[in-house]
C-alpha cells in the first residue's frame, strides 16, 4: 500500500514540473517487468587530453551505469549494437523515433569535457523516449580517477527519476573475508563499493574479527574482535585506521551496532552465563543497561528513528524477535510463527524488520511489520543470517553458507542479495569467501 | 532447569495433542533435546581418566548426566593440581545464527565453570571465553559434527 501512495506522489511531482513521463518503473514487482533501457556510450569533447582518452571512460561510465541498473532488477538494458544515434548526436537532441525503434522506453546520454586544473566535467541526460522530453541532466565534477564514484552518482540519480526513491548505488559494503580451512579460519574485515569493486582489506587477520557495521552518519564502523583472546566491541575510523576500544567489559561484548545518529553503540555483554543489551555513548562513554533478564538477549538493532530497538532472546524459551523502547521498557515480542528467529534488522524507512529464520532445518531471510504482522519469507537455503539493507531499503544483503563434506571441505560462505520483493536474488562476486555484510548509508549525504 | 523441564512437557503435550488432533499436517518440531554427544573422538584428556570436554544438547547449556561425571573428575583433578588455572571454551555447533551462539557458548561455559566451583574450585582459578560457531572441532556439516562441536573444553593455561 505504501509503494503505492509513493508512486502517486511520483507522478503528481512530475506534473508539477511540466515534463509528465509516460514511463516509470512499477517498484512493488520486483523483476517480472524491468524497463527497457537505452544507456548510450557518453562522448568526450574537444578538450579531452590523449591521457584521458587512454582511460575509456567514456565507455566505462555507461557500462558501470548499466551494471547498476540491471542488477537492481528494475531495468532491462539494451544491446549496444541496436543503437543508430551516435553518442555526441544523440546527447544534444535525441532522434526519440530512432530509439523507440529498438523498443527503449528510456535513454541516457553523456558527455565528458575538462575543465581547469584538470577537473573533468561529466554531465548526463535522461530522456523518455515515448513522450520525447527531457527528465533530467545533471553535471559532475571529479578528478578522472574517481570515474567510478560518479557513475555511482548517476545511477543513483537516474534510479530515483524512474523509481521515486533514492537510490542506493553510491555506497559501500563492510565484510567479513574468510580464507582458510574451517577448523582455523582467517578472517579479515574487508570494504569494498556496492558493487564488488575495490576491495581494501582493513585487518590483517591475525585475530578473530566478527559483525563489522558501518556506523549510517560517518566512515566508523563497529566490530567484534578477539585482539588478545578477549573478545570485546571495537570501534574504527576506516579513513583513518584508528581503533578504540568500546566495550571494555568485564566479560565478552559483542552484537554491536550504532543508533541512527551514530552517538551511541548499542550491543550485548555476556556475563556468568547471562547476555544482556547495554548502550555505550561514543563520546561520554556514559554506559547504561537496557535489558536485565536472566535469558540472552542480543542482536539489538534501532528503529531509524531511535525510539525503539529490535533485538534477539531466548526468554520464551526459545530464539525469538522482540522489541523495546530505547529505554528498555515495554517490552513486546513480535515473531510467533513456527521456529526460531534471530538477527531482527530495522529498515531504513522505518516500516519492516528483516530477520533470519530456522525452521524444519532450513534457513531464511525474511521481513515482517514492527508489529510482527506480514511475515513474509525472501529465501530459503541450507544456511543463511546477517540481513543488512541497503539505504533505501529496497534490498538487501546477507550471507549463504554451504555445507561440507565429512572432511571439512566444500563449505564456504559468499554474500548475496535480495530485492524486497522476493525476486532478484544475486551473488555478489568476492575475492575470497566472505560473510557478516553490513551495507553503509549514501556516501553522497555525509 | 524447571523452565527447561517444563518445555520440554510442554512441547510433549503439544506433539501429542496435534498428533491426535490432526494426522496430515505437520507440526513444527522443535530442535530434538537428547541429542548431547556421547563418544570419545574429537576427546583429549588433561590427565589420564580425565576428559577436556562436556557436549551439550542443540541449543541447550544444561550440564547432561555424561558432563557432570566429567566434570567432578576435572574437579578431583583440579583439586589435586591446586596450582593448575584453566580456561573454559564455550561452543556452539554451526546451525545458529552467529550472535546468538556466542552467548550460547558463554552460557554453555560458564555451566561447566558453576560446577566446578560449587565442586569446590575456587572461581578465581577459572576463566571463561565463548568462541560462539568460530572454531569447530569436526568440520562436516552433519548432525554428528555438530553434536562434536556442541561443548565446552576445559584448557589449561599454565
Amino acid at each position: 500500500m505504501k509503494y503505492k501512495i509513493l508512486k502517486i506522489i511520483f507522478i503528481f511531482f512530475l506534473l508539477t514540473q511540466k515534463t509528465f513521463a509516460l514511463v516509470s518503473v512499477d517498484i512493488t514487482r520486483g523483476n517480472l517487468d524491468p524497463l527497457p533501457i537505452a544507456i548510450s556510450n557518453f562522448y568526450l569533447d574537444t578538450t579531452i587530453t590523449e591521457n584521458i582518452k587512454k582511460l575509456s571512460i567514456e565507455n566505462k561510465i555507461p557500462e558501470l551505469i548499466q551494471n547498476n541498473l540491471t542488477r537492481s532488477g528494475l531495468f532491462f538494458a539494451l544491446e549496444k549494437k541496436s543503437f543508430i544515434q551516435k553518442p555526441d548526436i544523440a546527447h544534444n537532441r535525441p532522434r526519440f523515433e530512432d530509439w523507440a525503434f529498438i523498443k527503449s522506453q528510456v535513454l541516457v546520454t553523456g558527455k565528458i569535457s575538462l575543465e581547469k586544473e584538470g577537473r573533468l566535467k561529466v554531465e548526463f541526460k535522461l530522456w523518455d523516449i515515448v513522450s520525447a522530453t527531457e527528465l533530467s541532466a545533471l553535471a559532475f565534477y571529479t578528478s578522472p580517477d574517481n570515474w567510478r564514484r560518479v557513475s555511482h552518482l548517476i545511477s543513483d540519480k537516474i534510479y530515483e527519476r524512474l523509481t521515486g526513491e533514492k537510490g542506493y548505488f553510491d555506497s559501500r559494503i563492510i565484510y567479513v573475508a574468510e580464507t582458510g580451512p574451517k577448523v582455523d579460519r582467517k578472517k579479515r574485515l574487508a570494504v569494498m563499493d556496492q558493487d564488488g569493486y575495490g576491495v581494501k582489506y582493513l585487518t590483517l587477520g591475525n585475530e578473530l574479527v566478527l559483525t563489522p557495521r558501518f556506523s549510517p552518519t560517518s566512515q566508523f564502523v563497529t566490530y567484534m574482535s578477539y585482539y588478545k583472546n578477549l573478545p570485546r566491541v571495537y570501534l574504527l575510523n576506516i579513513e583513518t585506521g584508528i581503533q578504540d576500544l568500546v566495550g571494555d567489559f568485564p566479560g565478552m561484548t559483542f552484537a554491536p551496532r550504532f543508533s541512527p545518529d551514530g552517538k551511541k553503540i548499542i550491543m550485548s555483554f555476556a556475563q556468568d552465563g547471562n547476555s544482556d543489551i547495554y548502550t555505550m555513548d561514543i563520546k561520554t562513554r556514559i554506559v547504561e543497561k537496557l535489558t536485565d533478564h536472566p535469558s540472552i538477549d542480543t542482536s539489538p538493532s534501532y528503529s531509524p528513528d531511535g525510539l525503539q530497538i529490535a533485538f534477539n532472546s531466548d526468554r520464551s524459551g526459545f530464539q525469538q524477535i522482540y522489541i523495546m523502547k530505547s529505554d528498555g521498557s515495554n517490552v513486546k515480542r513480535i515473531s510467533f510463527g513456527e521456529g526460531l528467529y534471530g538477527t531482527p534488522v530495522w529498515s531504513p524507512r522505518g516500516d519492516l524488520i528483516a530477520f533470519t529464520k530456522l525452521y524444519k532445518n532450513k534457513f531464511y531471510i525474511g521481513v515482517m511489520r514492527s508489529d510482527g504482522s506480514g511475515e513474509r519469507l525472501l529465501t530459503e537455503n541450507y544456511y543463511q543470517e546477517a540481513p543488512s539493507w541497503a539505504p533505501n531499503g529496497r534490498v538487501l544483503i546477507f550471507y549463504r553458507e554451504t555445507p561440507s563434506d565429512v572432511t571439512g571441505k566444500g563449505g564456504g560462505a559468499k554474500l548475496w542479495s535480495i530485492d524486497l520483493t522476493g525476486y532478484n536474488e544475486r551473488l555478489i562476486l568476492t575475492e575470497t569467501d566472505a560473510s557478516d555484510p553490513s551495507w553503509s548509508g549514501l556516501l553522497s549525504v555525509k | 532447569m524447571l523452565l527447561n523441564k517444563l518445555n520440554k512437557i510442554i512441547l510433549a503435550l503439544t506433539v501429542t495433542l496435534f498428533l491426535g488432533a490432526c494426522a496430515t499436517q505437520q507440526k513444527a518440531t522443535t530442535t530434538p533435546t537428547d541429542d548431547a554427544y556421547t563418544g570419545t573422538e574429537t576427546v583429549k584428556y588433561l590427565a589420564d581418566g580425565v576428559p577436556d570436554r562436556v557436549f551439550f544438547a542443540t541449543n541447550k547449556s544444561d550440564l547432561t548426566s555424561a558432563a557432570s561425571a566429567t566434570l567432578a573428575k576435572q574437579a578431583a583433578y583440579l583439586k589435586a593440581n591446586p596450582n593448575l588455572n584453566v580456561v573454559l571454551e564455550g561452543h556452539a555447533d554451526e546451525r545458529g545464527t552467529r550472535e546468538y551462539n556466542l552467548a550460547l557458548g558463554e552460557r554453555r561455559a560458564t555451566a561447566a565453570k558453576n560446577y566446578l566451583i560449587s565442586n569446590g574450585i575456587a572461581a578465581n582459578r577459572i576463566k571463561v571465553i565463548s568462541y560462539g560457531k568460530e572454531k569447530p572441532a569436526n568440520p562436516a556439516s552433519n548432525a554428528l559434527a555438530w553434536s562434536q562441536n556442541r561443548r565446552a573444553v576445559t584448557v589449561k593455561t599454565n
